[in-house]
């Protein structure tokens, strides 16, 4: 449609200009934005595609689909359309990024890039408008028919280009990506004489490095929160590791010792043949006094070192302290900090009860209790009869009416009775009644167990 | 007034022979009934604890409670590896672990649970390490009582769910305990007193196994022994077989 005729239908139309040096330039920042979030291999695809190597990445979000919808979210926000996809070789997920109809995020499960790419069409394999028409004349319009017929044909006729980028996208032949790193981040990198491929060998390097980062880190007066380690294998194919500290460090042993720790995720194929370090997150780190000549008795121990290596090893927000938030639903009584952040200071409210087991969500169960609002006198979990020898209660909690998510979505007013119970074992749990028996509003009465106490 | 000299000397000769073990300070439990059954008097750090509740989560919540109070009287940070994610911090701060010291680690598996306590017994100067693990081979326990050794950290596991048929196996660890609930006094008005726990010491190192009945832990973490139980006629006896 030309400007003219899309003037004449929508008036108040307005009409930008292409800019393609401005598009690269928003690719770029979009690609290192990823870097920052997601990966350390990025690299931009120019027109509007981005490529990310999540190999070993996709555990800090709990799998690929958690990672991918989270992406999605994010970018979302900013106001862009965007298409994703997983898949074993960068081809194929090129291929079903552009190629999904709904837009969905899809992901590949490792194998299956041949039986995904053959009901695609000819024209997902980043070939040239004129060779996807002539060939699609000549009726091909799927890849499965052109994995299927005799190659040397038709490369003759369109070039080694056409079966070049198939075999890429069935993972034949490599395809590496050429990664990007922020630009004013600090780098160093070290070429090997001959490849390396032994744990030992890589340790060294790694030892190395970790020196050389930190005297640049140093003379900048900056401390690394996260530190990429690229090793560029002989065929191309990058491998990466990442690592995350607590607090900004330019302590080289410190830092060596958290990537030792992920020596083993890196596959180095026929051998590593140099390995960069980059340092794409730092903030800044004052000088310090060593504090070697006072006791290290004294005072609380220091944790960076142990936060830094359980957080490499089990995901950043696997590690935290529990802090008090106010909320009237138990549930929601614990909020999140990070496990080196100040001491609050404050705790529960001691006079409550509180369970050390809680049964999340809360399991019904069949309960014998006179009416009003007096105790169980017997309850029934999970099969087995529990008969109550003395109880405590009821301790009235009203659902927080002005929430729109969890269960006040279906009931904004619930009320839960809580008992304390005591079996006559010595048992004691945790049960509530959901409603208070005047208004229906307020919940069924029906009754649930939500936790154990001491 | 020999024989008790005697046998100091007898065990600090064994003690020298089970290995140069630095000697780590212990944590009484502040109840003489108890301590004197414990070698050094009290929960000993640097030491492997094991301590198990019952397939009863009743029985799993007391065990919390029972080592969330004797981590409260430990001074440091504490490092509490989960697999589960049905604890309740409130419920330690109530027992005296206050949340700004307790930091959680959601390992997720019971491989990654005991690599994480490794991990922590690496350092020193923590107050106590726990690990919620469903099984542990004594292979594993004997890895974490030699790290506990070496950097003086309480280590602990909470088997969770463990069954009391005594199928689990070899342990290294210095004490093995197990916390059941217990039916507390009644007080004929609507409300419930103090918790009662049934406290089995089933195995400890140069000691024997004990069976108590105590009271819950208060809010700085300690456990008391019943009133109405000290002075009944079995407990006179047992302190005459101990004497």
């Amino acid at each position: 449609m030309t400007v003219t005729r899309a003037r004449s239908i929508v008036p108040e139309l307005m009409i930008v200009d292409a800019d393609p040096e401005d598009d690269l330039r928003g690719l770029r920042r979009l690609t290192l934005w990823a870097g920052k979030h997601y990966s350390p291999l990025v690299a931009p695809d120019p027109p509007d595609g981005i490529w990310l190597d999540i190999t070993g990445c996709a555990h800090r979000f709990d799998g690929e689909a958690p990672m991918l919808k989270d992406m999605l979210r994010r970018i979302a926000k900013t106001g862009m359309a965007v298409q994703a996809a997983v898949a074993d070789t960068a081809g194929c997920a090129h291929a079903v990024a552009r190629q999904v109809q709904s837009g969905r995020p899809t992901i590949v499960d490792p194998g299956k890039a041949r039986a995904a790419l053959s009901i695609l069409p000819i024209a997902a394999l980043r070939i040239a408008p004129g060779v996807a028409d002539a060939l699609h004349r000549m009726g091909f319009t799927r890849i499965e028919q052109l994995i299927a017929e005799p190659r040397a044909p038709l490369a003759k006729r369109f070039g080694k280009q056409l079966y070049r980028r198939l075999d890429q996208a069935l993972g034949q032949i490599p395809e590496p990506i050429e990664p990007i790193f922020p630009p004013a981040a600090p780098y160093v990198r070290r070429p090997l004489l001959e490849p390396i491929g032994t744990a030992e060998t890589i340790a060294q390097v790694i030892h190395d490095l970790a020196a050389d980062i930190v005297a640049q880190l140093t003379a900048e007066g900056r401390g690394a929160r996260r530190l990429d380690l690229v090793c560029e294998r002989v065929d191309g194919h990058p491998q990466a590791i990442r690592i995350g500290t607590a607090s900004p460090s330019r302590d080289a042993a410190h830092l060596a010792k958290l990537l030792y720790q992920r020596i083993e995720t890196i596959d180095p194929g026929m051998g590593i043949e140099a390995m960069s370090l980059v340092a794409p997150l730092v903030e800044p780190l004052g000088a310090r006094t060593i504090a070697a000549l006072v006791s290290p008795k004294g005072g609380a121990p220091d944790l960076t070192a142990l936060v830094d290596a359980l957080a490499n090893r089990f995901g950043q927000r696997r590690l935290y302290r529990a802090a008090p938030r106010s909320s009237t639903m138990p549930e929601r009584e614990i909020g999140v900090v990070a496990p080196l952040a100040p001491p609050g200071g404050v705790g529960w409210d001691d006079d409550a009860p509180r369970p050390s087991r809680m049964i999340v969500p809360p399991e019904p169960v069949e309960v014998t209790a006179m009416l009003p609002d007096h105790p169980p006198a017997m309850f029934i979990w999970r099969g087995r009869r529990h008969r109550v020898a003395q109880a405590d209660g009821p301790e009235r909690l009203h659902g927080e009416w002005w929430r729109e998510a969890g269960h006040e979505a279906e009931m904004p007013f619930a009320v839960r009775d809580y008992f304390q119970v005591e079996t006559t074992t010595g048992g004691r749990y945790w049960l509530f009644r959901l409603g208070d028996g005047e208004r229906t509003a307020t919940g069924p009465m029906t009754w649930f167990i939500h936790g154990a106490f001491a | 007034m020999q024989q008790p000299t005697l046998l100091q000397s007898l065990r600090d000769r064994i003690a020298q022979i089970e290995g140069g073990v630095r000697r780590h300070p212990s944590l009484p439990f502040g109840l003489d009934a108890i301590d004197r059954h414990l070698p050094g008097g009290g929960i000993a750090a640097g030491a492997l604890h094991e301590v198990a509740g019952s397939p009863e989560l009743a029985d799993d919540a007391a065990a919390t409670i029972f080592l969330a109070g004797i981590l409260a009287r430990f001074e440091g940070p504490v490092f509490w590896c989960l697999r589960w994610r049905d604890l309740f911090a409130p419920a330690l701060h109530l027992a005296g672990l206050h949340p700004d010291r307790v930091i959680f680690v959601e390992a997720g598996s019971d491989t990654n649970v005991l690599a994480a306590i490794e991990e922590c017994l690496r350092h020193e100067g923590l107050g106590g390490v726990v690990g919620e693990v469903k099984t542990v081979t004594s292979t594993a326990t004997k890895r974490l009582q030699l790290a506990a050794e070496k950097s003086g950290v309480p280590a602990f596991i909470l088997r969770r769910a463990a069954k009391a048929d005594g199928k689990s196996g070899g342990s290294a660890a210095t004490t093995r305990w197990r916390i059941q609930a217990a039916p507390s006094e009644r007080l004929d008005i609507p409300t419930l007193s103090r918790p009662r726990w049934s406290v089995s010491l089933e195995r400890v190192r140069g000691g024997d196994p004990h069976l108590w009945t105590v009271e819950g832990c208060d809010a700085q973490g300690r456990i008391a022994l019943p009133a109405d139980l000290v002075d009944r006629p079995a407990a006179q006896e047992d302190r005459q077989a101990a004497a």
